[in-house]
């Protein structure tokens, strides 16, 4: 039994299980399936992004430049959109993915091979990314009258009864999962994080590993700009402001160690759920909005400390009856 | 020669560790005035005399009086407070403070408002560093200082406590020649003060430029002391290493084979310049030498960690050009570095992810890793190693720090290398332990493997290598073939007392 609370995700779940069970004793329509499923298309995005972070800050990084990159690479979008309607929607998608890419590959070429910190570095782009896109849209801002159709309907779908961004979500996680979990890159990402010195000494290049990070960070960002601004209807500077801050929550609520080098593709996707529907529930259950930051914070400290307490290291056992005590539990 | 009370004596001091006997029934006297060297072979006591003056430590048994009346010492504090300090090997200062703010931790001058004085700690810092001639501006940070300059704020800072005793742990391991020469002038001012002064060098010709006295140590006991005037260096050497070493190390009969590996002329920008050896299969190599003579530096050239200004390395015939660790793995190229668990254990990752690390490209199959294959492989090298763990996906975290140490150890086998380099193996490890290490070495050579064996102990290397290359400052001063060495021509060549002792 104390093993099993040991498994964090196992602990995240059953925390899940029970507070959806409380919010639906409490108020029913909150179990109702089209509730379910807006509440997960509502998440999808943040699902991605915190995934994408994740292994940001594997490596011991961390981006803060996510939501301004989804802001501009969804004004790409957006903006061919509006001026090139013709193009194929495969394209418009893949001018945010491009421009995403792009982005985070400027982040992570400056941060491995020039040598500045992560924190210092994607805090000067995020302001250069909002900057340019009031720049690239004059000013202006897209709205959905101006967008193709295809292109806001896409987000709409629903394939066997959820909405395509949770299946791209879906597909996202299993790619994740697939890269940390059997690749080469992937686990070079946990023990450049783990220990840079040893990761060095095993041939493991720390500049490589980072421009994939942020390289990662940033296509999926550009992706989740797309997806945004298309179900939005709607394109500017602004759009996702702070959301760097609930990106970067959910991945440590999910128990990844802002120390770099752990953390797992399930953890970061239940934090992402736990957040989105403490953020989906809280209006449901009627609870002022100045409330509800202060509960997320909260909940966010919570899980802080609890991962704190999970890394700690283990104590020497040199006492011999701590030993015996110790061996009871295999 | 002025007779005077010791400022300080230990007498009959003892300390042991786990395993290990550190110092046995040792006795010390420091006499204003006086220089007195400790001398003694890696590990013989002599960081633990300097703990124990310190503080750090605290003797099991012996006795410790300033100025004759008995004290001991409960912390670091007590031992400052009696007016000991310790000008330590690696400076432990405050990078990002002021020079002013580094001698005065801890004793700030503080105004009637219980601030911080500026104006005089400023002044009374540039006062202390003006009686030893250090022209360094108080205010300046401490990172901007050379390490030479380092020190004598450290002197100065033993100054601003009225220090009677300084004790010197190898300054001068990083100081170029004049700088040597400024601060025996600074000694040599703070003996005609009437301070005492210890000074511990493993160069020769320091001990004799700057001692007065000396006592030398071998396995935590003292086996000499007296004035300095009335010894040779063979005399000290002689009394560093006189211990019969070869029986404490069984060496097994391992075929030699073919020449693996050929480097020639391997040299940096300032580490280490034309290293140049060859070995072969099953051949261990020991690489003797001082504490900072560039044997590490020079291992991590061959492997590709420091980058290299010239030089050739051939393995099997092949010619290799190596830019980084990766190209070395490949080429059939292991090192185990000095410090197993920091530069080389991933704690946060399981034990199958550490041992597959460095040879991962083994198990992709198609596109992805094999965890089929990767599990293979630890199961045999965990068993193998004997590592005890519960499962072989335990976290390395939750491993005791020896099954840490085999962990890294089969990471390395993992990469099936040709040539492997231990850097000090034994380093940090009880003796039981070392006989297990020294066991698979041998075995390790009995595969067919080349072992480099980088040590600092010279009963190690005596009983292990079939052939001792040795450095001093960054190049190789001397080779040695099993049963055509001493102990004192190894020590010799490794302090420069070669010509005299040999």
């Amino acid at each position: 039994m104390k093993a099993l609370l040991r498994n964090r995700e196992l602990v995240l779940a059953l925390i899940l299980v029970i507070g959806i069970a409380a919010i639906g004793a409490y108020q029913p329509a909150f179990l109702a399936w089209g509730n379910i499923r807006d509440m997960l298309t509502e998440t999808s995005v943040l699902f991605m992004m915190a995934l994408a972070q994740m292994v940001v800050i594997l490596t011991r990084g961390i981006d803060l430049s996510v939501a301004a990159n989804l802001a501009l690479s969804g004004m790409m979008a957006a903006l061919v959109s509006q001026y090139y309607p013709d193009v194929p929607l495969i394209l418009m998608i893949a001018t945010g993915i491009v421009t995403g890419l792009l982005l985070g590959m400027l982040n992570g070429a400056l941060i491995a091979y020039l040598g500045i910190p992560p924190i210092v570095m994607t805090l000067g782009t995020l302001a250069i990314f909002r900057g340019m896109i009031i720049i690239i849209a004059r000013g202006d801002q897209v709205n959905a009258s101006e967008m193709g159709v295809a292109f806001q309907a896409f987000p709409k779908q629903v394939w066997l009864g959820l909405t395509s961004p949770v299946w791209i979500a879906i597909a996202v996680a299993l790619l994740f999962w697939i890269f940390l979990g059997f690749t080469r890159a992937g686990r070079g990402l946990y023990a450049v994080g783990g220990n840079p010195v040893a990761a060095r000494y095993c041939g493991i290049d720390q500049r490589r590993q980072d421009l994939l990070a942020y390289s990662i960070s940033g296509a999926v960002s550009g992706l989740c700009g797309y997806l945004w601004v298309a179900r939005y209807g709607v394109a500017y500077s602004e759009i996702a402001s702070g959301y760097e801050l609930t990106v970067i929550a959910a991945c440590v609520i999910g128990g990844v160690s802002i120390g770099g080098g752990i953390g797992t593709v399930a953890g970061t996707l239940l934090g992402a759920l736990f957040l989105g529907i403490v953020m989906t529930a809280l209006p449901v259950m009627q609870i002022s909005p100045f409330w509800q930051m202060a509960i997320s914070g909260a909940v966010i400290l919570a899980a802080v400390v609890i991962n704190a307490r999970a890394e700690r290291r283990p104590d020497k056992l040199i006492l011999p009856e701590a030993r015996r005590l110790r061996r009871v539990t295999p | 020669m002025i007779v005077s009370d010791p400022i300080l004596t230990l007498s009959g001091i003892s300390k042991r560790f786990p395993g290990v006997r550190a110092l046995h029934d040792v006795s010390l006297a420091l006499k204003p005035g006086r220089v007195t060297a400790i001398i003694g072979e890696n590990g013989a006591g002599k960081s633990t005399i300097v703990k124990i003056l310190t503080g750090i430590y605290r003797p099991d048994e012996g006795e410790i009086r300033v100025r004759g009346e008995a004290r001991s010492f409960a912390s670091p504090r007590d031992a400052w407070a009696a007016g000991i300090a310790a000008i330590q090997q690696e400076t432990v200062m405050f990078d990002e403070l002021s020079v002013a703010e580094n001698i005065f931790m801890g004793h700030m001058p503080t105004g009637a408002s219980r601030l911080v004085a500026w104006p005089e700690m400023r002044e009374r810092a540039q006062a202390l560093l003006k009686r030893i001639d250090a022209v360094i501006p108080p205010d300046f940070k401490l990172k901007r200082l050379s390490v030479a300059q380092k020190h004598l704020v450290e002197i100065a800072r033993a100054l601003s406590h009225e220090a009677q005793v300084l004790i010197m742990d190898e300054p001068t391991a990083a100081l170029s020649a004049s700088e040597i020469d400024d601060l025996f002038r600074v000694v040599a001012q703070l003996k005609s003060e009437g301070r005492a002064i210890v000074f511990i060098s493993h160069k020769f010709d320091e001990i004799f430029r700057i001692a007065d006295d000396f006592i030398c140590l071998r396995d935590g006991e003292k086996v000499g002391e007296g004035s300095i005037a009335t010894v040779t260096q063979a005399q000290l050497v002689r009394m560093m290493v006189g211990r019969p070493v070869d029986q404490f190390f069984p060496k097994r009969d391992v075929a030699i084979g073919e020449t693996v590996l050929t480097v020639e002329g391997l040299s940096n920008a300032t580490e280490y310049a034309d290293v140049s050896f060859s070995l072969r299969q099953g051949e261990i190599l020991g690489l003797y030498g001082l504490v900072g003579a560039g044997r590490s530096e020079a291992m991590q050239g061959l492997f590709g960690i420091t980058p290299i200004t010239r030089g050739e390395v051939t393995l099997e015939g092949q010619k290799l050009s190596i830019a980084a660790p990766s190209d070395a793995i490949a080429a059939g190229i292991a090192y185990v570095p000095e410090d197993r668990q920091d530069q080389g254990a991933i704690l946060s990752l399981g034990i199958r992810e550490n041992v597959t690390l460095a040879g991962l490209t083994k198990h992709v199959k198609g596109l992805f890793l094999s965890r089929a294959s990767e599990q293979a492989e630890t199961r045999s090298l965990g068993r193998k190693l004997s590592v005890k763990a519960a499962h072989w996906e335990q976290r390395l975290a939750e491993l005791s720090g020896g099954n840490q140490q085999k962990v890294v150890i089969a990471k390395w086998l993992a990469t099936r290398p040709k040539v492997i380099v231990l850097d000090e193996p034994t380093k940090g490890i009880d003796v039981g332990s070392k006989a297990a290490v020294h066991d698979f070495i041998g075995e390790l050579a009995g595969e067919g493997l080349a072992v480099v064996l980088i040590t600092s102990e010279l009963p190690e290397v005596m009983g292990l290598a079939d052939r001792v290359i040795v450095m001093k400052e960054g190049r190789i001063v001397a080779e040695f073939k099993r049963g055509q060495w001493s102990a004192e021509a190894i020590v010799g060549a490794a302090t420069g007392a070669g010509k005299e002792a040999a």
